[in-house]
């Protein structure tokens, strides 16, 4: 286990490949959006990391219901390593929706619904984090971690339905559009390529993460292990 | 067959008395000791004690901003009776005992749910009337007390179960708002949206669909943490 698995070596370098190309796609593939100018070119990785965010906290739920019914350590070190990744890429979902929103909105942040429930799941998240921090009993942490993780997610719902319930003006770009939404437009296919191709490369970047920083844990655990026989003996 | 059916009714019977008896329990140490309702009270006073100075709650402004005002001020009440209320069956090893009663857990998390949530409802039941009093407005209004309960209830589900977590945590008193706040946003903002709704007298066609909303987020959380409180007090 100490050298760096075969597998995560490769999928570590396509995912490097990847994201060479799918900036080469966003920054010179895709056309330059007539109205908006460069700047929409923020909307390709901005989508993409609020995809991210979201599956990771998805994947969060399925492995913290997996932990409470097969009581197994790795979905518990699975669902943390998801959890923080998915705080950092809303994080970067919400700071360049920030970005696009200054020259689009005319302002750095608005209290639209849609940006206030990004906000809330990133806050749960944190939450989650904290609680963690604050457990000492490693199966008492992952349990916790579990619940919350569950009942956190029932809040994210809201995000996703909020752009249709209530009236905003965040742009939908896939789907049926607010009258109210400014900043809207219309894919051309190459941007659509050049969109989809951003998603599966963060994808890629996901699961690459998610591999490391689960390597990274057996590793924290083996030491401390290493410390409390050291420590014993 | 009837047999069967007498069985079962015998243990939903049980069940009832289970959650009654931790109900009980809650007021009957609440009767004695007069703790948690005096210090609920006074603080959501003292809440809205510093809106009036913070907001300058005058005539205009007071209709649009008293629901808000309404629901910080039993969010934060809340939230010191839950502390409280989990605080003290940990420290006293009274909740050890009551998992070791012969019951079904989830009768303990129900009792302790309802007996926070009528806790809950008597500091709104002082603090709806004399801010009516106080500031000249009608929150008497029926949808509006229905508004409150349900809100106040979905608030209790999930900061019963979130307590119960936060409890057994090193940070326990400074993490409960911390987990519970996010969390219970969706019934906030729909118990605010419904309440400015009657304030102001809107259509109920406008009200409706914050009640709804209010409604499914009752019933989810409660079923979550029916589902989830086993695995918060196992040990």
């Amino acid at each position: 286990m100490d050298a760096t698995p075969r597998g995560l070596k490769i999928l570590t370098w396509i995912t490097v490949g990847l994201f060479a190309l799918a900036s080469y796609a966003v920054l010179v593939y895709a056309p330059r959006e007539a109205v908006m100018g460069d700047v929409q070119r923020v909307f390709y990785f901005h989508v993409a990391a609020g995809w991210v965010g979201a599956l990771a906290f998805l994947v969060a739920v399925i492995v913290g219901i997996a932990y409470l019914i097969t009581k197994q350590r790795r979905w518990d070190t699975v669902g943390l390593a998801s959890i923080e990744i998915g705080v950092v890429f809303t994080l970067i979902n919400i700071v360049t929706g920030s970005v696009w929103a200054r020259p689009i909105w005319n302002t750095w942040w608005t209290w639209d619904p849609r940006l206030v429930t990004a906000t809330v799941m990133e806050l749960v998240y944190v939450a989650y984090l904290m609680l963690r921090q604050g457990i000492d009993d490693p199966d008492r942490r992952a349990r916790f971690g579990a619940v919350y993780a569950i009942i956190g997610f029932l809040s994210v719902p809201l995000t996703f339905l909020s752009i249709r319930i209530f009236r905003t003006i965040h742009p939908v770009v896939i789907g049926s559009n607010d009258p109210g939404a400014e900043g809207t437009f219309d894919m051309t296919a190459k941007m659509f390529q050049a969109f989809m191709f951003s998603l599966v490369t963060f994808t890629f970047i996901y699961a690459t993460l998610l591999w490391h920083r689960i390597r990274l844990q057996h590793l924290a655990d083996r030491v401390e292990q290493e410390k409390v026989r050291l420590l014993a003996g | 067959m009837a047999e069967r059916a007498a069985r079962r009714r015998r243990r939903l019977g049980g069940y009832l008395r289970a959650i009654g008896a931790v109900i009980w329990k809650d007021l009957a140490a609440e009767l004695r000791s007069r703790e948690l309702l005096g210090a609920m009270l006074v603080f959501a006073l003292l809440v809205v004690l510093i809106f009036n100075f913070a907001l300058e709650l005058d005539v205009r402004s007071r209709a649009t901003i008293t629901s808000g005002v309404l629901w910080v001020t039993f969010t934060f009440a809340g939230t010191l009776g839950l502390n409280r209320s989990m605080a003290v069956e940990k420290d006293r090893g009274c909740l050890d005992g009551l998992l070791l009663a012969p019951v079904d857990r989830s009768a303990i998390y129900f009792g302790k749910t309802a007996a926070n949530l009528i806790f809950l409802l008597i500091v709104a039941g002082v603090v709806v009337p004399l801010y009516s009093l106080l500031y000249n407005t009608n929150l008497l209004v029926p949808g509006l007390l229905a508004v409150i309960v349900l809100g106040c209830l979905g608030y209790i589900v999930v900061g019963t179960l979130l307590a119960s977590m936060a409890v057994q945590a090193r940070t326990r008193d400074i993490l409960l708002p911390i987990l519970l706040f996010p969390v219970v946003l969706p019934v906030l903002v729909a118990a605010i949206k419904a309440t400015n709704g009657f304030l102001q007298g809107l259509e109920m066609a406008d009200i409706w669909p914050w009640l709804n909303l209010l409604i499914v987020y009752d019933v989810v959380f409660t079923a979550a943490a029916f589902m989830l409180f086993d695995f918060v007090v196992e040990e």
